[in-house]
């Protein structure tokens, strides 16, 4: 174990000197942390290099910390299939939320970050098709940030939700969506 | 120059052709619940296919985080609802690990019994569900009578048929009954002999080897890069089980083959959960046998409840411990874990951040279904609309778990 911990943290730190932050080995897991921009770099160099080859991308998901600062986190989770390994990147973001897009490294990674994106709003810059994925097109807010009530907002469908609105985000305007889908019979 | 008019003038002469959009779903049959798909098609040709969810979508993940840890496992069981057991093992096992404890061996025996079971109950539906999508519709009322064994073994451990809820964090939440076990004897012989009733119905059956064989193929290099796990994954020659590469509980102690297949075609992903069926049964036929006595829950007051329930009602220790766990649940230590394990439908991960509260910070569910339906997109050579109802078959979404 205490091998291919020190493996891979000397690899990255050969590559990427000090930018990359080691977090330890917990549950299987060796976590680092990295900036938002170097993201897709770290991705591809994990997935790539021939000694630790990881080319499974198992997953990616947002974290609210509010009230902390910076607020928003995407984690990546990632696995490798000869080594059987797992990698897990944390990536602190600001407010409003934006890191470059992985879905040139990992095609998987289009649902995950739409997910994310429908979610946390957490901008993921370069992706091809950034739509929302469970609540539809014209919904306000993103359900999981840690400010959105429970039971969702007061409206003529919703009862028995909170009162007020979603705060506004002119920076995260829906018209600043790449619309990638085009019009679909119904709507 | 010539030869160009002469063309443009054919080319205006043809009957004009347009691309149509077609809309399948959300209520259609073959979709295996409410999924829409919004085809582009040039006449039979499925030029692009765009997924539209959630329909089912219930916000799990942040209902979770509003519920005790214990509470939470009834929201898993409602994920991938062919198979409650795997689900509510998988969540116990990584708040398991974020305490740092495990269950006792019969306990552990246990859960892998029943997540067996349930693999066999989900396979055995999409076993019998993908012939119907083609038009085979006795192989799924042979399933289905199978299925209601388990359903039934289900109900005689848990009480629930469906919903079981039978995990808990250290351990499960009852003993077997005792005439468990010669009904489990019972289903063990007679399974595999109708798991070859199936392949009679099915690989002889020339229509529907046509509509699978070499129909929807995801090479290995596609399915990793899609993200596809367990049988689908499989099925493309990629041989990775987290059950025998990442052993949890006591996998690591029973003898089972992983199967693989190279074609990565439909008949290849519905073929290897024929045989995971088999593999099934042997796991479970060997923790019939290993099973040791022994407790079923951890000895953790402050995590477990009362093992005996009537002491609830004469001893104040036992009363105010089960009323402090139902009430306020236990404290998890700060932390964050990824905990995967092998479900039917593939790799079901459950991510915890925990605040050192009763309650989860966070907690993302990685399943499956959702990422394996995106392997629509890999498929290379299933060019036809009905080609596509057997590719989307085959890949086994589930969409509660789609949707989470």
């Amino acid at each position: 174990m205490s091998a291919e911990t020190s493996l891979i943290r000397t690899l990255i730190a050969e590559r990427f000197g000090e930018a990359i932050e080691e977090l330890g080995f917990s549950h299987g897991v060796h976590a680092f942390a990295a900036p938002p921009d170097m993201v897709v770099e770290l991705c591809r160099f994990l997935k790539d290099d021939p000694a630790l080859r990881f080319d499974f991308l198992s997953d990616i998901c947002g974290v609210d910390h509010y009230p902390e600062m910076p607020r928003y986190e995407a984690v990546y989770h990632l696995s490798s299939l000869p080594n059987k390994w797992r990698v897990r990147i944390k990536c602190r973001l600001g407010d409003p939320p934006r890191v470059p897009s992985v879905t040139r490294v990992w095609r998987t990674a289009n649902w995950h970050e739409r997910e994310t994106w429908d979610m946390y709003g957490i901008r993921f810059e370069g992706h091809p098709d950034l739509r929302r994925i469970y609540m539809w097109e014209g919904f306000e807010g993103f359900p999981q940030r840690k400010d959105f009530p429970l039971r969702g907002y007061k409206d003529k469908l919703n009862p028995f939700g909170a009162e007020g609105s979603p705060p506004t985000q002119p920076d995260l305007a829906t018209k600043d969506i790449p619309q990638g889908g085009r019009s679909t019979p119904g709507t | 120059m010539t030869e160009v008019t002469e063309l443009s003038r054919l080319e205006s002469d043809a009957p004009r052709t347009k691309e149509v959009l077609l809309n399948l779903g959300p209520q259609h049959p073959s979709t295996h619940g409410v999924l829409r798909l919004v085809l582009e098609l040039d006449g039979e040709y499925v030029k692009r296919v765009d997924p539209h969810i959630g329909y089912l979508h219930r916000g799990t993940e942040k209902l979770a985080e509003s519920f005790t840890y214990t509470q939470i496992f009834p929201l898993t069981d409602r994920l991938d609802y062919l198979c409650p057991p795997s689900n509510n093992l998988a969540f116990a096992l990584a708040v398991e690990k974020l305490l740092g404890i495990e269950a006792p061996i019969r306990a552990q025996y246990i859960r892998v019994m029943m997540a067996e079971l349930a693999r066999i109950s989900g396979h055995l539906l999409i076993t019998g569900a993908l012939p119907m999508d083609l038009g085979a519709m006795t192989a799924l009322l042979y399933a289905m009578r199978e299925r209601e064994m388990i359903m039934d073994l289900l109900e005689m451990i848990s009480g629930a048929r469906m919903h079981t809820s039978f995990c808990r964090v250290g351990g499960v939440r009852e003993d077997l009954p005792d005439e468990f076990f010669p009904k489990i004897r019972e289903f063990c012989d007679i399974f595999p002999n109708r798991i070859r009733d199936y392949e009679r119905l099915l690989d002889g059956n020339r229509v529907f080897l046509k509509r699978t064989q070499g129909i929807g193929v995801i090479s290995a290099e596609d399915g990793i890069d899609l993200g596809l796990s367990g049988p689908n994954l499989r099925a493309s020659g990629v041989d990775w089980d987290i059950r025998r590469d990442e052993p949890y509980e006591i996998y690591d102690r029973l003898d089972f083959d992983v199967i693989t297949s190279q074609e990565g075609d439909c008949y290849a992903r519905w073929r290897c959960r024929v045989e995971e069926m088999r593999e099934s049964v042997r796991i479970i036929e060997q923790c019939l046998d290993q099973m040791p006595d022994g407790p079923f829950q951890i000895d953790m007051p402050t995590i477990a409840f009362p093992v005996d329930k009537d002491r609830v009602h004469c001893s104040m220790e036992a009363l105010i411990q089960h009323f402090d766990l139902s009430a306020y649940g236990f404290k998890v230590p700060k932390g964050e874990v990824y905990s995967a394990i092998e479900a039917p439908k593939g790799e079901l991960g459950f991510y915890i951040v925990s605040d050192g509260s009763p309650k989860p910070f966070r907690m993302k569910v990685r399943s499956p279904s959702f990422v394996n339906l995106q392997g629509l997109f890999g498929v290379t050579n299933a060019h036809y609309l009905a080609d596509m109802i057997a590719v989307l078959g085959s890949l086994d979404p589930v969409m509660a778990e789609v949707d989470k």
